[in-house]
């Protein structure tokens, strides 16, 4: 919707109303110019342009001449980074930032425009607690310079903070419109499923049993250091940390795709030595990457060939592929995992956020792993599909697969996690029993060194 | 909002690399000039290098054009085409009305290969054919036109007027025009590619097509153009290229798209767009003309030329990501 408004896409039918006129946008620059700006969900950044330059981009200044007038863009840059309180180099390309620091100059870039409405999709599906704050300080200051925004988010905690209405979708339609004042969380989840959703998390308790993954100082060089903890069967193991802690660096090593420089992975006992993903998942591993997009599925591709890309050589014989076997096993994990899509021959990159991450976890399942490491499961996906997620791993679990889940969510490590272990620049700073932690504890440790003097 | 990572403090020795990936290319050159020196006397000579730099201008040119459409994804494989068909065609004009005038005739050569670039521009931004297919498809054609019009016959040198043949090797500068052509072509798309918002959003294109839609970038209209500047290089590179080596022919330039292509990506130009840089793409179309030359220079069986000139190449590009990886790497 977010991209019909800012005219990307165009209606087919109703109206857009701005300042009591009929308006018809037939281009993203049309929209600008009537002043809306908007943060997208998925960024939209160029990778090979530097920050300053992507905040401008579009509509550098222009000196005599047509000239663009560098100088300018650098200083304006500097200034509007520096009243947002960030700091980056004006000159580094965004592909080496980080997502958090991607979405600053996003932010940035919406702010440059000076707009008079602010639609921001998602913005804080991949800041830390404190980037939220210092955004929703922001956020007021330009409400109370008297810009419209139009707030996006699954976070419904989010919206009770900074909202003073809300409006609820379903499934591309709208429900309803409310002062913030006037509801409350259950409420507004009601609207949101359809029906009330009973315990948010539903963990169930699990005997766990042996130890089947073990991972004894595993470092490496300049990214994470002396990692050390135990996996069981039918636990769900909880990695927490800030953005940048290196929690997916570790996942990527134990998953060999960039193997550990030192350090010791124990699987069922034995020692083992993974230097590749193929073999990693010889072993009973499966990896959930948190970028979907890049890592977790081939957009290009369909649901049939995402679903069996890592076991199709269990439906070749002598090189040939069995395609009926190929798609009825892909239709079954679909249909388990409740993919919603017109057909499975669809596009992966056709579907939603959260019905991509249920076509990677069909997929990984497929290959019956018994670790399974999820990094950031449920981010940027709806309320419905995150509940879906978290049955499913609950269940998993129950079943006695060993499940490692990094993610950025306070109240999903909470809810779901047996034990939590939390990393600190490249550090394990803590671990709790699931009786033991709780939101302040482990934001100490995401935050401060417990031991000061291992700091790097 | 404070963002602090190891990012903010990365030396300055990567953000260099980073910043000019030129520089391993550059060491390459140096070692390769230094190496043939040492084995023919008659290479580091003003002579020679002059005879490079004329070699090697009108790929320049249309490596340039070529540079500015594969950083929007793109590629324009009916450059060698275009180029014979416009030599063609100004070299009839020449042949027919002898006292044409010369910068008339340049303007001409420009003009068709606008009109070709408009129609590769229509077909890969308007109709939405991949690019790759589109060029591959106008490579045929205009190559086919080239022997409508001339019905099979070339235009040889005595045909030509003196001054048509003058264009490209008077020197009243001091360099022959023909490297004047190829520098003030390259000022100018310096220019254009990094002072000018066209240019920025030709980059921002090709490094990512969404975003650029999202941040009001008319995404089809700067494909168009790519492809338009492409036409006009050739329109030029077809009209020195007939003054050059005074005849026009139905093989005229045939597979210099190929040389097109190879100058832009040993100079750095990525094939998944949103990377080029001037100063790469004159290294690398400098690389290929000093491999040609010096080839010829250390007397390489002509039956070896081509498959050590690949060679070469490849090492280059070689050498090149290794210099780029060992110092982020070290600084890492």
């Amino acid at each position: 919707m977010v991209k019909v408004i800012t005219g990307v896409h165009q209606p087919d039918g109703g109206e857009i109303i701005l300042n009591g006129a009929p308006v018809h946008f037939s281009d993203a620059r049309e929209s600008r110019n009537a002043g809306i700006a908007a943060i997208y969900q998925e960024l939209s950044l160029f990778p090979d342009l530097d920050v300053a330059e992507n905040i401008f981009v579009g509509r550098q200044p222009i000196a005599q001449g047509g000239r663009i007038d560098w100088r300018k863009l650098y200083s304006q840059a500097d200034q509007l980074l520096s009243s947002l309180g960030v700091h980056l180099d004006l000159k580094q390309k965004t592909r080496s930032l980080s997502i958090a620091q991607q979405q600053m100059v996003e932010i940035a870039r919406a702010f440059s425009i000076n707009a008079r409405i602010l639609i921001m999709d998602e913005p804080t599906s991949s800041l830390t607690l404190n980037e939220v704050a210092d955004l929703f300080r922001l956020v007021r200051r330009l409400r109370e310079d008297g810009t419209g925004i139009i707030f996006i988010s699954h976070r419904l905690e989010e919206l009770f903070e900074i909202a003073d209405r809300v409006t609820v979708l379903r499934d591309g339609a709208y429900v309803a419109t409310r002062p913030m004042s006037q509801v409350n969380r259950e409420d507004l989840i009601r609207l949101m499923v359809g029906r009330t959703i009973s315990n948010l998390f539903p963990k169930q308790t699990v005997e766990a049993g042996e130890v089947v993954l073990k991972v004894e100082n595993l470092s490496r060089t300049g990214v994470f250091q002396n990692i050390s903890f135990e996996l069981r069967r039918g636990e769900i193991l909880g990695m927490a940390g800030l953005v940048g802690a290196g929690r997916t660096d570790v996942a990527r090593a134990i998953f060999g795709v960039e193997p550990p420089t030192s350090g010791s992975i124990q699987i069922d006992g034995q020692d083992v030595s993974i230097t590749s993903p193929h073999q990693a998942m010889n072993l009973g591993l499966a990896y959930v990457p948190e970028d979907r997009q890049v890592h977790g599925l081939i957009p290009a591709m369909t649901i049939v060939s995402n679903i069996s890309l890592p076991i199709i050589n269990g439906f070749s014989t002598w090189g040939w592929l069995n395609r009926e076997n190929e798609r009825s096993s892909a239709f079954t994990s679909a249909r388990q995992m409740e993919v919603r899509a017109n057909n499975i021959w669809q596009k992966a990159r056709e579907l939603s956020g959260g019905n991509q991450q249920k076509v990677v976890l069909a997929k990984w399942l497929s290959t019956k792993p018994r670790i399974l490491i999820l990094d950031e499961p449920t981010r940027g996906i709806d309320v419905g599909t995150k509940a879906a997620v978290h049955e499913l791993m609950s269940k998993l679990a129950s079943e006695g697969m060993a499940i490692l889940m990094i993610s950025s969510e306070l109240p999903e490590v909470l809810g779901m996690s047996d034990r939590i272990i939390v990393m600190r620049e490249g550090i394990q700073t803590a671990c709790f029993s699931r009786a033991e932690a709780t939101q302040e504890k482990i934001l100490h440790a995401a935050t401060q060194a417990v031991n000061a003097g291992s700091a790097p | 909002m404070t963002v602090k990572t190891l990012n903010a403090a990365r030396p300055k020795l990567v953000l260099a690399a980073a910043r000019y990936r030129e520089v391993g290319l550059a060491f390459f050159i140096l070692i390769l000039i230094a190496a043939v020196s040492l084995r023919s006397p008659n290479f580091l000579t003003a002579a020679n290098f002059q005879n490079i730099f004329l070699n090697i201008s009108i790929l320049i040119i249309v490596a340039l054009a070529q540079t500015m459409v594969m950083i929007t994804k793109g590629i324009d494989l009916s450059v060698g085409s275009m180029i014979g068909l416009v030599a063609m065609m100004v070299s009839f004009m020449i042949k027919i009305y002898p006292n044409f005038p010369i910068p008339v005739a340049v303007a001409l050569g420009m003009g068709l290969g606008a009109v070709l670039g408009v129609f590769n521009g229509l077909i890969i931004a308007y109709g939405k054919v991949p690019p790759i297919i589109a060029t591959l498809g106008t490579l045929s054609v205009y190559r086919g036109l080239v022997f409508l019009y001339s019905e099979g016959t070339w235009i040889n040198a005595f045909e030509m007027s003196r001054t048509f043949k003058l264009l490209s090797k008077a020197a009243p500068l001091g360099l022959p025009n023909l490297v004047i052509f190829a520098i003030v072509a390259a000022v100018l798309v310096f220019f254009f590619l990094n002072h000018t918002r066209t240019g920025r959003d030709i980059y921002a294109v090709g490094s990512n097509p969404d975003a650029a839609q999202y941040a009001g970038i008319r995404k089809q209209r700067i494909i168009f153009t790519v492809y338009v500047l492409s036409g006009i290089a050739c329109g030029l590179g077809g009209v020195l290229w007939a003054s050059r080596f005074e005849s026009a022919q139905t093989n005229t330039a045939l597979g210099f798209e190929l040389q097109t292509v190879a100058a832009s990506i040993v100079g750095g130009v990525s094939t998944s767009g949103g990377v080029g840089t001037v100063p790469g793409v004159l290294l690398g179309a400098l690389l290929l003309g000093i491999i040609q030359n010096s080839l010829t220079l250390v007397r390489i069986s002509p039956f070896w030329q081509l498959a050590a000139q690949g060679l070469l190449i490849l090492i280059a590009v070689v050498t090149d990501h290794l210099i780029q990886r060992g110092m982020q790497r070290r600084s890492g």
